[in-house]
Parts: C-alpha cells; sequence; structure tokens
C-alpha cells in the first residue's frame, strides 16, 4: 500500500478538447478513485426559455452542443410538436433523420479520430477527420452550414434536399463506406491497440444497468436499448433494426459498437433516401402552448438516450425546458470504470466513453 | 505579411464553447485545410505555444483557468478569440452565468467571428497572428 496522492486532470488537457476536471486519487500506478469536477462550460440555457420564445429557443436548442446539434434541436422540435399536436408532414421527417444520421457519422468519425490520438495513432486521427470533412461538404451543400446546421424548426424542416443532390450524397456514403472500412479492419485488428483496449475499464451488464448508463457506452455492456428501435417518426418505416451490441465490456467493445454504429448509420440513410415521399416539408404552426402543457421526449442522440421535457404556460414562451443528456448518465459509469485502473489507461477510457461535458452542463 | 519568422505552435483551450468552434479549431489542423502548412502545430503545453486559440466565452467557473493559461506562455503571445462568443458572448450573452467574451480576462489580438467559426477565418486569424507575433518580438528586442 503506497500513499495517496491527488492528480488532476484537465480542465484544459491535450487528449480532450473540452474542459472536463477529474481529481484521480492515485496510490503507486493505479487509480483508486476520481472526483470529476463540473461547471466550466455551464452557460445556464434552461433559463433561456424565459426570454426566447419557442420558435426562437430552436437555435439557442442546437447551441447546446456543437457536436449533436442536429440531434438537440430535432429532439426539442419534436418536443414541442407533442406539446401543441403538430403534425409533421412526412418528408419533413425523411430529411429529419437523414441529417440526424450523417450527424452521428460526423460524431462517431470525429470521436475515432481524437481516441486514436489518445493512444499516439496520430495519421488515424488524420485519416478520419479527412472522412468527416467529406460528411461535413455535405451538410454545407445542403444546409450552409458545416457543424451548426438550423435546418429543423417547429413543424418541420426549413429547406428541402432536392432528388439529384440524395442521389449525391448516396455515391459520396458509398466512397465513405469503402474507406471507412479500410480504417476499421486497421484500427481493430492492429495488436498495439488490442494491447491497450482489451479487459481495459471493464463494465459488467449488471453495472451498467444499475448506472443506468446510455448509448454506445452501455451497449458495449450488452444492454439491448436503442431509442431507434422504437421507431419514431421515419425510422418506423426502416425494414430492420437491430441495436449494435457488444458484450465484452471493456474499452475494445466500445471502439467496435462505435465503428459498426457508422456502417448501420450509412445503411439507414440509404434505405431512407430510396423510400423518401413527396411532399410538404413544413406545418405552419400556429399559436402558443396550452397553460399547463406538458410533454416529453426521448431521442437517440451519438452519445446516448437524450430526455426532453417541456411545460407551456398559454404565451409563445414556455414554461419550462429541461433536457438530460447522455453524458450527464455516463458519468457515474466513468468514474466506476475509472477505479482500479493504471494511470497510463486513463485517457484511453474517458475517450471511450466519449464525454461531451458542453451537453452535460449547458 | 510576406514571410513569417517562426512556425507558431498554438494551444487551444475551450472556455464555455458549445464545441462547434472547437471542432472547427481542430478541423482547421486537419488535411481538410491543413492549417499546418503555416508550420501551426497544436501542443498541449502553454510553455510552448505562440498563440491561445480560446472558444467560447469566460465564466466565473473558467476565468481563472483561461488567466493562468495565458499567464503560463512565453512573451511574445498572441491571443487568437475564436468564434463569437469568446468575442462577445454572442447567443448566449444574456445568460446568468456568462461573463461576456474572452477580452474579460485576458489582452485579445485577433478577433475571428462566427457561429460555428469557419475554418477559413481561422486560417485568417492565425496568419494575422503571426504578423502581430514578429512585431511583438520586435518590440521585445527593441526593449531590451
Amino acid at each position: 500500500m503506497g500513499k495517496s496522492t491527488i492528480i488532476p486532470f484537465g480542465p484544459q488537457h491535450p487528449v480532450l478538447p473540452e474542459p472536463l476536471h477529474l481529481d484521480l486519487v492515485v496510490e503507486d500506478e493505479t487509480v483508486i478513485d476520481c472526483i470529476p469536477q463540473i461547471g466550466f462550460v455551464h452557460r445556464g440555457l434552461e433559463k433561456l426559455v424565459e426570454t426566447r420564445d419557442y420558435n426562437q429557443f430552436i437555435y439557442v436548442a442546437e447551441r447546446i452542443c456543437g457536436i449533436c446539434a442536429m440531434g438537440h434541436s430535432l429532439g426539442y422540435a419534436e418536443t414541442v410538436e407533442s406539446l401543441m399536436g403538430v403534425e409533421v408532414p412526412k418528408r419533413g421527417e425523411y430529411l429529419r433523420v437523414i441529417w440526424h444520421e450523417l450527424s452521428r457519422i460526423h460524431s462517431h468519425l470525429l470521436w475515432l479520430g481524437l481516441a486514436a490520438d489518445a493512444f499516439g495513432f496520430e495519421s488515424m486521427f488524420m485519416h478520419c477527420w479527412r472522412l468527416r470533412e467529406r460528411i461535413l461538404d455535405i451538410f454545407e451543400k445542403t444546409t450552409g452550414g458545416r457543424v451548426i446546421l438550423s435546418v429543423v424548426a417547429v413543424g418541420g424542416v426549413v429547406r428541402d434536399i432536392d432528388s439529384a443532390v440524395l442521389l449525391e450524397i448516396e455515391n459520396v456514403l458509398d466512397g465513405i463506406k469503402g474507406d471507412y472500412e479500410k480504417i476499421v479492419k486497421t484500427l481493430l485488428s492492429d495488436t498495439s491497440i488490442k494491447n491497450r483496449t482489451v479487459g481495459v475499464g471493464h463494465i459488467s451488464n449488471e453495472d451498467a444497468i444499475s448506472l443506468s448508463m446510455v448509448g454506445p457506452f452501455a451497449r458495449a455492456s450488452n444492454v439491448n436499448y436503442d431509442v431507434r428501435m422504437f421507431g419514431k417518426g421515419a425510422y418506423g418505416d426502416l425494414s430492420d433494426f437491430e441495436p449494435i451490441l457488444d458484450a465484452q465490456g471493456d474499452c475494445y467493445a466500445r471502439i467496435k459498437v462505435r465503428c459498426l454504429e457508422v456502417i448501420q448509420s450509412i445503411d439507414i440513410i440509404k434505405e431512407l433516401i430510396s423510400k423518401i415521399p413527396q411532399g410538404d416539408i413544413i406545418t405552419k404552426v400556429k399559436g402558443s402552448p396550452a397553460d399547463g402543457a406538458q410533454a416529453a421526449n426521448v431521442l437517440e442522440q451519438p452519445r446516448g438516450e437524450c430526455y426532453y421535457y417541456a411545460r407551456g404556460n398559454g404565451s409563445k414562451y414556455l414554461e419550462r425546458m429541461r433536457m438530460r443528456t447522455p453524458t450527464s448518465q455516463n458519468l457515474a459509469g466513468m468514474t466506476v470504470a475509472l477505479k482500479g485502473c493504471d494511470l497510463a489507461d486513463v485517457n484511453m477510457i474517458i475517450l471511450t466513453i466519449d464525454p461531451c461535458i458542453s451537453c452535460t452542463e449547458r | 505579411m510576406g514571410y513569417s519568422s517562426k512556425s507558431p505552435w498554438v494551444i487551444h483551450y475551450d472556455g464555455s464553447s458549445c464545441n462547434g468552434c472547437d471542432i472547427e479549431v481542430l478541423a482547421t489542423l486537419c488535411p481538410g485545410f491543413d492549417g499546418e502548412r503555416f508550420g501551426v502545430i497544436n501542443t498541449g503545453n502553454p510553455k510552448h505555444a505562440d498563440i491561445f486559440l480560446v472558444t467560447g466565452s469566460v465564466n466565473e467557473q473558467n476565468i481563472d483557468v483561461v488567466k493562468e493559461i495565458y499567464e503560463q506562455m512565453v512573451e511574445p503571445k498572441v491571443v487568437v478569440a475564436c468564434g463569437i462568443c469568446a468575442c462577445s458572448g454572442g447567443i448566449f450573452h444574456d445568460c446568468y452565468n456568462v461573463i461576456g467574451g474572452v477580452d474579460k480576462a485576458i489582452p485579445v489580438d485577433v478577433y475571428a467571428p462566427g457561429c460555428a467559426v469557419r475554418p477559413e477565418a481561422l486560417i485568417d486569424a492565425i496568419v494575422k497572428g503571426i504578423a502581430v507575433l514578429d512585431q511583438k518580438a520586435a518590440e521585445l528586442k527593441a526593449a531590451k
């Protein structure tokens, strides 16, 4: 038994672009406890609903997090729509899901690059980000923005994608799939990566359920839960949807689950493009939410289930807007995964959990 | 600017940004835009850095961190405020936990607005930052 020391991790740390601060209590080289400290990115967005009306707040909602921007605007819009009983046109729903799945690919590629960088595989980082640029080019072509898209409005979407561009998206995705499979093959069969990740940061299935973990982090511990399988919106028209699971629960399993989810998203987008109906993209929304009306909604973000709650007060301003984001669920799992690990593995474990701090703190 | 006298190393800190600008800062250094052709390397150590890229506004919790990173950097040093939040607070300017732009904490030399800031704007800001760096280095030399 050595003397225990506290090593601070972050808020400025080269491995993570975001300010996460952990106090790592170490004995010799082993982490025996980890105390997260948050609040570096807290802005107080939930209070902003008092000064922004429900149409304006959508632009604040997508700036909760720049990586899951599309997801947050979609989740918020769906919540307000169910609050006001608005029906979204079918084509609008399809376009929303196409953009949402594209942003899942962009988020996972970004994460894969950062994870590769965390174990010193810098050329892989560059390759992943090069592929990601092609997704961002699609965003730029269809919405005008690279990161913040601003295409979702309450009632539908504000931009249509014509069939020629949809065909082009399909071709780009085919190209990406080929390159991506080569990258993933290298990554998953590399011996040094296996040495760093297999058996590291293990979370059992029981722990994953009792800590109510969500997203790829939980699915890597064999928790069969993905909001997309409930078939909301355009997801209901998919011929088949099976969550990607892995039973191992270690860092390697988490990398594998996310790698396969990119291929799954590409397949979803291609299927939706082949099925997309013609018609309107937005329903005109009039009036304001009724006094005391409540609505809740869940959405599968790239990092897991995100929960939204809204309450109206009869005016165009919402009474209350609440989100529970995937990373705030997963932080408890992260502290458990870090306990007992080597100090050198801390980077890898934190990265494979894919924390999104600005979602968590809002 | 005809030439640059050195390859500037940058350090990036996320103030209270939404990540949008952070990933654009990283994308600037990646193959799509290739900021590295100006010799720019992203470093994690403030003592090695010449240019400080700050994204997001400052709040009570992170204002000390921003100041500390700035103080740890060696003279001459340049601060680039990346994105509209770092310039003025942007869409979050009236949030209760936002003090304002980064210039409330440390002196800013170059402002690169945008939400999220575009990589082209960032490259432009870094190149402008190199000119400021050269000027500051000359002033330091003259003062000796």
